[in-house]
């Protein structure tokens, strides 16, 4: 059952299609060295982790919002702190709002930085999509959202007790994110 | 019209396949380099510009109060830039969602004279909160970009 | 409990796996003969076994069982029941159980029913399809298991996205799926073949149902997307070359060479090393496609769930199976003995002309799609679009085209020109008769649109063609299968080249009372109203559009905002008559109080899917053709053995 019944011909035109057989691994292995180049490539990856690791620069915001004071560097010692960069002209930034009110509810502290925006649009934002907000900077200039690295909205920012950013998350946070966010939050607090 | 001579028939199918599939190669080959459109920041785009109406694509910011509906009602006339250099665009259609000044876009359409006549506009719908080409813009570039569309 | 039972049996069902790649190994080797008879049963069983996993999962969705992460993060007790049955596969942990489910069955159901290829070949393919199995088990059991359960159950589910409840999007990805696990089948039946050297008319015939059904799936998965996107993107365009497109284009395009070429095979004996090779490539776009899709490593217009991470892990299988099949393709093909010859003008030469275009155009979408990737390789960002896809591939289309015409009314082996020439003749004289009236009568039409428009009707025709002098009640379903979908395939080809040709576009801000025309169409927006759905509130546009002066209709296209999670979306509204469709969009309000109105009048643009229903039709004659003739010589045999039992008693 197991013997092959065809033997290998040996006629003159196998020969040279011999090797063309081997066309399509070598096609395949091409591709292949093309689709891991995509996967690795650095893409933004630098920027993100080049200020992890770093304290956050000495910066004051005034408030962006009527109903919480501003945001300076002081309030991040203690526990361990989430820094979300916003803007109420950013769609994504509602999608993750019920993400943020969640890790909120857990007892999260988050604080805020509006980008380039208005204090009536940001109050219609919150009262649209919920406030887990301990403080709002507004950043008018992007200073800040540029001096720790961040180069859109939203991102969010784990700081330690001692100001230093632990963990950059780059684009809105989904359900699916939030157990990363609170393990990055964990072990920066121990 | 006569049968191959048995002995080739392997070997004329696989010269046969293989010269289609060559030539399909080149032919992709040609055509993508003549069809395939670029991708431009408004400062490449003005130091270099591309010929007149070939398809291209821009990405960049669309400048604070620069959106202007002509008098049809459907044509807007918009500036993108990059800090660098900012370049005039016109678009005639109904806006993405996500389009809104101060953001990034990446249009679709060629130069036409000094302006860049967008068929489309990208703003992108999903997690990528920035189309994907921005993300490779220079710290500087962004910089400069959010300091003009202050 | 469920979860538990259901967790259980599928670490269960990944060790028969285990079991049958092993069996099958040693059953294959001199001494390990008597393993062989352990192979079906165990097939049999996995599929079981897996399909009961498969269900408890289905239970727990149906009874949204929130101690269960999956059920928790993707479903909500508030669900409609539809929307809880396609959470199962909605989210990757249950479209990967899904996928293993569909992959161990369609096994299963091999083992049990498949007698004519030789014993050894089937314990291979069977091993193969074992293999492939156990890395989607792997991936499942231990990096993303569906059964796990939280601590505390949650509240409520988190899945109540508006936006995710669509029936499209519920239905359209599984279809897509079955398709790739079908091809999945036709793979290992190429592995098992190459391995014991036994390509031959039984191995075609055995894959021939799996690759016929694969294609049919896709096929109605490709043409459901296309009007999803046409309708929901509210663009007016029904193709964009995406990658996401291209991607469910591409096994498509190579499933449509095998099925082909496995017919050759089948028949004729002939091509060979050419059929394993093409069921190879076409799972390989199966997991390409899907790989590109998922990994995000090219931008799309569709949103997307991605995640590089999986990408990585569809790239490593990748790597391991097409390497590994392509390797051995490499190894083994050679030494396969050539097949049955055949003249120059015969059946086959025209299948090869097929099977060869085909493939070409493949290797330009594979190509136009994976550019960008290599230009950016170099630090050059370019993007690739209908420019070079539609002129491109045309110029493989258009002349497999005119051979699709010919082909079916060519003999096997050997045939003289000469005997088809009325046949031939008549249909190209309409084509001929209709280029040269657009030539005259609508000389701005492009050259592609006119070709298009001039090769349907006398494709549609030619299709028919190997219906004449037959009696259409004794013809085999299998030929009226062919048939259907070749005139399927003109149907669709006409609906894109008059809507490319004919397409009216009127774009205008408009004040309530205000009339546009658009082709025959008298478009009058009579007013814009806010109005609210179950999770969205609209503005709601009345348009009544009448055609040529007769009594109007009233259309409804709207902007829709959806409030949890945040988001827009516009609603196109269509008017579908038998000769087109009226597409109407409403866009935004401008600073003067006009709105913005966007209608396309798109003749015979529908047929574009019945086109591709047609195709699917087509599809699934042939495959009911093949299946009852095998039932029916199942049930002779069985017949026969039976009596000779009794006369030799």
């Amino acid at each position: 059952m197991s013997d092959p019944r065809d033997p290998a011909p040996k006629n003159p035109g196998t020969k040279k299609p011999g090797l063309a057989m081997w066309l399509p691994l070598g096609l395949f292995a091409a591709f292949f060295v093309l689709v891991i180049w995509g996967l690795v490539r650095p893409a933004n990856r630098e920027v993100e982790s080049a200020f992890i690791g770093k304290p956050l620069p000495a910066f004051d915001l005034p408030p962006a919002s009527d109903d919480r004071p501003g945001l300076n560097t002081t309030v991040f010692s203690g526990k361990p702190r989430l820094l979300n960069v916003f803007a109420s002209w950013c769609v994504p930034c509602a999608v993750e709002s019920p993400q943020l009110a969640a890790l909120a509810q857990q007892g999260v502290e988050i604080d805020g930085v509006a980008i380039r925006d208005r204090k009536d649009d940001v109050a219609r934002f919150l009262a649209q999509n919920g406030n887990p907000f301990a403080r709002i900077g507004k950043d008018d200039l992007s200073k800040v959202q540029l001096a720790i690295g961040s180069s859109g909205v939203p991102e969010t920012f784990v700081i330690d007790g001692k100001g230093v950013i632990r963990y950059q998350h780059i684009g809105d946070i989904r359900p699916e994110d939030v157990p990363l966010i609170l393990r990055k939050l964990a072990e920066a607090g121990s | 019209m006569s049968a191959i001579k048995p002995k080739h028939q392997r070997l004329v199918l696989l010269v046969v396949a293989l010269a289609v599939l060559i030539g399909a190669g080149l032919l992709a080959a040609y055509a993508l380099s003549t069809q395939a459109s670029y991708f431009y920041v408004p400062s490449d785009l003005v130091a270099k510009p591309p010929e007149q109406g070939r398809a291209v694509r821009l990405g960049g910011m669309v400048e604070r109060g620069s959106i202007k509906t002509m008098p049809d009602g459907v044509t807007i006339n918009f500036m993108v830039g990059d800090g660098k250099a900012r370049v005039p665009v016109r678009f005639r259609g109904i806006t993405p969602e996500l389009f809104v000044e101060g953001s990034g876009v990446v249009a679709e359409g060629r130069m036409e004279g000094p302006t860049f006549v967008a068929d489309n506009l990208l703003a992108k719908h999903d997690e990528k909160y920035v189309p994907r080409e921005m993300k490779d813009m220079s710290k500087a570039q962004a910089k400069a970009v959010i300091a003009e569309t202050k | 409990m469920i979860a538990e039972i259901g967790l259980a049996v599928l670490w269960m069902a990944a060790a028969l796996a285990a079991l049958q790649l092993i069996a099958g190994i040693i059953a294959l080797r001199p001494k390990g003969a008597q393993l062989g008879t352990l192979v079906r049963p165990v097939a049999v069983m996995q599929g079981v076994l897996v399909a009961l996993a498969f269900a408890a999962l289905v239970t727990l969705f149906l009874t949204t069982d929130l101690s269960v992460k999956l059920v928790a993060d993707n479903s909500h007790s508030a669900k409609p029941f539809i929307f809880k049955l396609a959470g199962t596969w909605g989210n990757h942990e249950g479209s990967m159980l899904m996928w293993v489910t569909i992959m161990a069955v369609a096994g299963g159901i091999v083992a049990l029913v498949e007698k004519r290829l030789r014993e050894d070949t089937l314990i291979a393919t069977l091993a193969g399809q074992a293999f492939v199995s156990l890395g989607f088990y792997a991936f499942l059991l231990l990096a993303s298991n569906p059964f796990e359960r939280l601590p505390e159950p949650a509240p409520e589910g988190a899945g109540l996205n508006p936006l995710l409840q669509d029936v499209g999007l519920a239905f359209h990805p599984p279809t897509l799926y079955v398709g790739y696990v079908g091809l999945s089948i036709a793979f290992s039946f190429a592995v098992g073949a190459l391995v014991t050297r036994d390509v031959g008319p039984a191995f075609a015939r055995a894959m021939r149902p799996w690759v016929l059904g694969a294609w049919i799936f896709l096929t109605l998965g490709i043409t459901a997307g296309s009007y999803w996107a046409y309708y929901t993107l509210g663009w007016g365009g029904w193709w964009f070359w995406d990658p996401v497109e291209n991607a469910s284009l591409m096994p498509w395009l190579a499933a449509t060479a095998l099925l082909h070429s496995c017919s050759v095979l089948a028949s004729r004996n002939a091509l060979r090393a050419w059929t394993v090779m093409l069921g190879v490539v076409a799972f390989s776009m199966s997991m390409v496609g899907t790989f590109l899709v998922r990994s995000g490593i090219l931008t799309s217009v569709h949103a997307f769930a991605v995640d590089p991470e999986r990408g990585s892990f569809i790239l490593a299988l990748l790597a391991i199976y097409i390497g590994g099949a392509l390797t051995l393709f490499g190894l083994r093909a050679s030494t396969v003995t050539e097949g049955a010859r055949f003249s120059f003008v015969s059946r086959e030469a025209a299948l090869v002309f097929n099977n060869v275009m085909l493939c070409g155009i493949l290797g330009i979408v594979l190509l136009g799609t994976l550019y960008p990737l290599l230009t950016e390789a170099m630090g050059v960002k370019v993007s690739v679009g209908p420019p070079y896809f539609n002129p491109v591939s045309a110029i493989f289309a258009i002349p497999m085209m005119l051979v699709m015409a010919v082909g079916p009314l060519l003999r096997w082996r050997q045939d003289k020109a000469g005997r088809i020439t009325w046949p031939v003749a008549i249909p190209a004289l309409i084509s001929a008769a209709v280029l040269l009236g657009i030539v005259l009568l609508a000389p701005r039409v492009s050259l592609l649109s006119a070709l298009g428009l001039a090769i349907a009707p006398g494709l549609a025709l030619a299709s028919m063609m190997p219906l004449r002098g037959r009696k259409l009640r004794r013809t085999p379903l299998a030929t009226w299968g062919m048939v259907v979908a070749h005139v399927g395939i003109a149907v669709a080809l006409f609906g894109m080249a008059s809507e490319s040709a004919f397409s009216t576009e009127k774009l205008a801000a408009m004040n309530p009372g205000d009339s546009q025309q658009v082709g025959p169409w008298r478009v009058t927006l009579q007013g814009i109203a806010p109005v609210a759905g179950q999770n969205w509130t609209a503005l709601d546009a009345t348009v009544a559009a009448s055609y040529d002066g007769g009594e109007p209709t009233m259309l409804h296209p709207q902007a829709r905002t959806f409030a949890n999670p945040p988001g827009n979306r516009t609603e196109s509204a269509l008017k579908t008559r038998w000769n087109g469709q009226l597409y109407t969009v409403l866009g935004e309000e401008g600073e003067d109080g006009r709105w913005q109105m966007r209608f396309w009048w798109k003749p015979f643009v529908p047929m574009i899917w019945y086109g591709g229903a047609l195709i699917a039709l087509g599809g699934l004659l042939a495959l009911l053709g093949r299946v009852s003739s095998e039932v029916r010589r199942l049930v002779a045999t069985g017949k026969i053995a039976y009596r000779r039992e009794r006369q030799g008693r």
